[in-house]
Parts: C-alpha cells; structure tokens; sequence
C-alpha cells in the first residue's frame, strides 16, 4: 500500500538545528558523510560547532570524547557500519569506559541501505553496541519518534547510541507520542502471538498484523525503541498471555532484538521464541524493498512465515 | 616566566623524579605486575609537567581553579604506576594508597580509569586512542574561550597505531595550537626495538609533515623539558616534543632492556633497584 513517507534522516538533522539553536554545548561530528547523515544542516547554521574529522573514524570517536570531556554533547554521525565497526574499540574503550555524553547517531544501518550492497550494510551494529556496558540504545521507527529520540539524547547524561534508517518512513506515531526510555509500547492487543520488533520493520509488522487478522491470528504488537536497557515487564506480561513470540528486526538474529528477547526470556519466562531477520550471512546489493522482500521482512513474507509456524 | 630553571629548582626535581622512581618500583613489585620501563622513561617529563608546569586541581571540581585546568592524557596508559606516582606526590591523594595499585577495589586500576580516581581525565590504555582524545579537548576549550592547554603523553611504539595520524592531521587542521604532544621516544617496544618491529622512523619529520611543530630534547634533561615546554606553549599550531628517553631510566639493569616493558621486580632485584634510587 503506498502512503506518504518522511525522510528520518532529514528529522535528525533538523532536530540537531533546533537543539544548537537551544543549547551552544551540542556539537556535530561527521565523518565526510554530512550530506547522507544530513548532519550538513547543523553545520550550514553552526559552522563553528561542526568538525567534520574527514573519513577518520577512529578520529571521530575520540574526538568526540575529548569535547565531552570539556563539557560538549557531542552527536557524532556517519554510517552504522563504519560507527560501530571501524571505531568499536574507541566506543567501548574511551567513550563507553569513561562513561562519557558522547551520542552516536549512525544512519544507513541494516539490509535496507540497498544498492551499496554488504560492505555497507551493518546488520551487526546492535550486537556490537549492546555488548558494551553503559550504552544505551535506541531503534526509532518512524520521523515522529527520531525526533523524540534524538532530543531525550541530548538531555540524559551518557553514551546513547541511536540507529537511524536510510530509507523514509511513514508515520506512526503522532504528535501525542513522548518518548520514555523505560517503555516499550504496545500498539496492539493480541492473544495468538507476541510480536516484537522496532525500526524499519515496525511499519512492515503493522501491516503484517492485518494479514494474520484475516487468517484468524490474533496478534499483539510490541514495539521496543530502546533494546537496552530493555523494557523487561511490558515483553514479560505480554508473553505471559500468549506464550509464544516472534521477533522481528533489519539485523542479523545474531546479537540484536531477537537475542536480547531470547536472553530475557530464558532466564525469567521460557517461551518460544522465533527470530526474523538476517540469518548469520551479509547482505547483497538491491533496492531497499526487494531486499526487505529477499530476506522475509516485509508484511507479506512475514505473515506467510508466521502463519507458517502458528498453525 | 622565567623560560631556566635555577640551580635550586634541578636540585628539587631530581629528588623528586629518584622518589617517584623509587615509587614506582614499590608500586610494580607490591602489584607482582606492571609496567617499569616505559614508566621510569616517563618520570622525569611528568615531574616537570606536575610540578613546574601545569595548573593542576588535586583537589578536582573543589578546586577554585577546576575550569581552567589544564589538561593531562596519558595515551601510553601503561605508564600508570608514573602518573600515580606524580599524582600522589601532588597531593591527589595519600601516598599510602600507592600500594593498591593494581588490586582487587583499587582506585588505581592497571590502566588509568577517570571513574575511578578523580584527577584522571579519561581513562586510556587501549594506544593511539589519546591524541584524538586531546584533540577533542583542546577544540572544546578553544569553543569556551578556556587558555588552559591540552598535554598529550604518547609511547613510540604507539606510533604505530594508524589513528595517532588521523589524530596528527586533525590537529593541525583544526590548528590546535593549545595541545602539546610528548613522543616517550625510548626505542623499545615489548618485542624489541621499535625500529625492528615496524620502523618508526623519524618521528620529527613525520609530524613536521602533518602540519606541527616539532622539538627534539633529551627527555631525563629538566631544564630541556622545561624550556622545550614553555617554547611548545608559545607555538601557532600543534607542538610535539619528542623525547629521547632511556627506557627503565634509573636503574642500571633495566635500562635499555625491553625485557623490563612488562615484568614485576623480584625482592632482590627491587632492593638492588632501590639501592641505585637512594
């Protein structure tokens, strides 16, 4: 179904503006990606708060801590493979070790960055990220919520690390949406099956939901903005009543939502639990949509399969 | 500013630097583990730094002079046990507590942790990590017009680490010309001599090359280091000092031995050692 879609990319850039304008302590780092991370508009008005450290990500990062050892709150932008990849050991090492208000807002994360193929598509960054004590995480699903995301970075005092799509997205939440840290939300009752995912594939198991209605699968939707620290009682209450969970997420199933689910459960309230998403492989070049198709993560491909396992 | 030390001044400092040795070898040997040769190549550069040169805050965001502190990275963090050393004889803390280093609920972790001990101002130890550290810094600074500078304490062998370049460049691109980098150029790494095992070539050259400015001195010198500093704190970009030192400076059987980079003295040797320090 075609409906109108916002660049989220393009919230994050103006919702750095609006920060800047408020605050002189927030800071732009990027790492020659200012068009694609669209962190260019903070630095169009904040010419002398934006560093651009050139393709230098290990620069990035550490410069970054070293301004928010001065008391900046650095955002520090370029793509999620390259953020949590290249400059993994400066973020655990430096920012994450010292605890420090550094925020990673990494953009072109998962399968859904396309046509540059697997060597940009960071399906791993989750896994990378949560590892690390002290980061905080958050999956934004839609413009409304990026926004919400990136301005409660800039107020709560630590490393944040935020994963924001390439492609543009549809609204979902409106302007009655405040974002709690705390909270996973729950956009839909069900008794069949709990599914839980964030992000990009929030829209995609939206629409999924509607296929398994009409086949007779009465669902409840979870949608998890901050994998860590996860929101333990909204997943636990919602298993409880129906006992059986999908998980859903533009990441390998290695290390991301649906191991950080598995994790929980296991220990506290054993379910079973199945993982949609990258199986442990790369990805491949294609358009955005034919990807998300190709690795079973639109509405469609999703219904099939968990009509497939609830049956 | 006077840009000599006086007579009296030399005198002071090397007490002090044969204390903080002598520090330093209790501190390793107590710990059953460290790093000495790398630390006793430091000492001298940080007793001068502490003590002649930095506006420094023992007693952290207390002290009336907090914001305008200036700033000390150690990049080759497993020089610790030198730094604590210097730390407590600044009065960071108590002298007594140089003997928890590297045990169990110590403040004085292996690698230097700003959690931990207030007075660290990042936690390092992983190199090639602190220069960018310092960079960050001395832009922050310069954002809130602070004139404090940004001190960067670098290994050779650290130079090795491709990111000390990346660093290298954005600090005389940003033209940071309130950070000062130190190179402990001490010729030795754990599996031998630098130039062996990758050559690090010549280092002044190669930051010259990057945009810096750049001063070779004898890094166990005083008034070379002190001079040398009070040129750097006076430069329009980036300033490095690269320092030749001896690695386990001090103590005759450690001197100039890479075997020394990680190894606890034993009870003998550490009494032999202190003999040498008295």
């Amino acid at each position: 179904m075609e409906r109108e879609c916002k660049s989220v990319r393009s919230a994050y850039g103006k919702t750095l503006v609006e920060l800047g304008r408020k605050n002189k302590n927030i800071v732009v780092l990027d790492a020659d990606l200012s068009c694609s991370t669209q962190t260019k508009l903070f630095a169009k008005e904040f010419p002398e708060r934006f560093f651009n450290v050139g393709i230098a990500e290990q620069d990035l990062m550490t410069t970054a801590a070293g301004l928010a050892c001065t008391g900046k709150i650095p955002f520090v932008s370029t793509f999620a493979m390259f953020a949590t990849g290249r400059a993994w050991e400066q973020i655990r090492n430096t920012i994450c070790y010292s605890n420090l208000n550094v925020k990673i807002a990494a953009t072109h994360a998962g399968i859904t960055v396309g046509e540059d193929g697997a060597s940009h598509q960071a399906l791993e960054d989750i896994s990378l990220m949560r590892s690390i004590p002290n980061m905080l995480i958050i999956v934004p699903a839609d413009e409304k919520e990026t926004i919400e995301a990136v301005k409660f970075a800039a107020s709560y005092n630590g490393p944040v690390y935020i994963r924001i799509a390439r492609t543009n997205l549809p609204d979902i939440f409106d302007n009655t949406y405040s974002f709690n840290y705390k909270k996973a939300i729950k956009l839909k009752d069900g008794s069949d099956v709990t599914l839980i995912t964030n992000g990009e594939t929030l829209v995609e198991t939206i629409d999924c939901v509607k296929i398994l209605s009409e086949n007779g699968i009465n669902s409840e939707i979870i949608h998890v903005p901050v994998i860590k620290p996860i929101d333990a009682e909204t997943i636990i209450n919602s298993v409880k009543k129906t006992n059986r969970v999908v998980t859903i997420e533009n990441h390998s199933i290695i290390g991301g939502l649906g191991s950080c689910v598995c994790e929980l459960l296991s220990e506290i309230y054993p379910a079973k639990v199945t993982r949609i998403g990258t199986k442990d492989e790369f990805g491949q070049s294609g358009q955005a949509k034919e990807l998300l198709d190709f690795y079973g993560l639109t509405a469609k491909k999703l219904a099939e399969k968990i009509i497939g396992i609830i049956k | 500013m006077t840009t000599e030390l006086t007579a009296e001044d030399i005198n002071n400092l090397n007490t002090v630097s044969k204390k903080l040795r002598r520090y330093v070898l209790k501190m390793i040997h107590n710990a059953k583990s460290g790093h000495p040769g790398g630390a006793l190549s430091a000492i001298d550069i940080l007793n001068v730094l502490f003590t002649k040169i930095m506006t420094i805050c023992p007693d952290c965001e207390s002290d009336k002079n907090y914001l305008n502190r200036d700033r000390f990275i150690l990049s080759k963090g497993h020089a610790s046990a030198a730094l604590y050393a210097v730390m407590a004889h600044c009065g960071y803390f108590k002298e007594e507590e140089l003997l928890t280093f590297r045990k169990l609920g110590s403040r004085l972790q292996g690698h230097p942790c700003s959690n931990k001990l207030k007075g660290i101002e990042i936690s390092t130890g992983s190199l090639g990590q602190g220069l960018s550290i310092g960079c960050g810094m001395a832009i922050g600074l310069k954002l809130d017009n602070i004139n404090s500078k940004v001190y960067v304490f670098l290994g050779d062998g650290e130079l090795e680490e491709g990111s000390v370049w990346e660093a290298a460049m954005n600090a005389s691109h940003n033209k940071l010309d309130n950070l000062i980098a130190f190179v402990d150029r001490n010729n030795l790494q754990i599996d031998g001599s630098t130039e062996k095992v990758k050559s690090v070539g010549n280092v002044k050259a190669k930051f010259e090359a990057f945009g810096w400015n750049a001063l070779e001195i004898d890094g166990h010198d005083f008034n070379e280091i002190y001079k040398a500093i009070n040129n750097a704190k006076l430069s329009d970009r980036p300033f490095v000092i690269i320092a030749n030192t001896v690695k386990g400076k001090g103590v005759s059987f450690m001197e100039n031995n890479a075997n020394w980079h990680g190894k606890a003295p034993n009870d003998d040797e550490l009494k032999l050692a202190l003999e040498e320090l008295k």
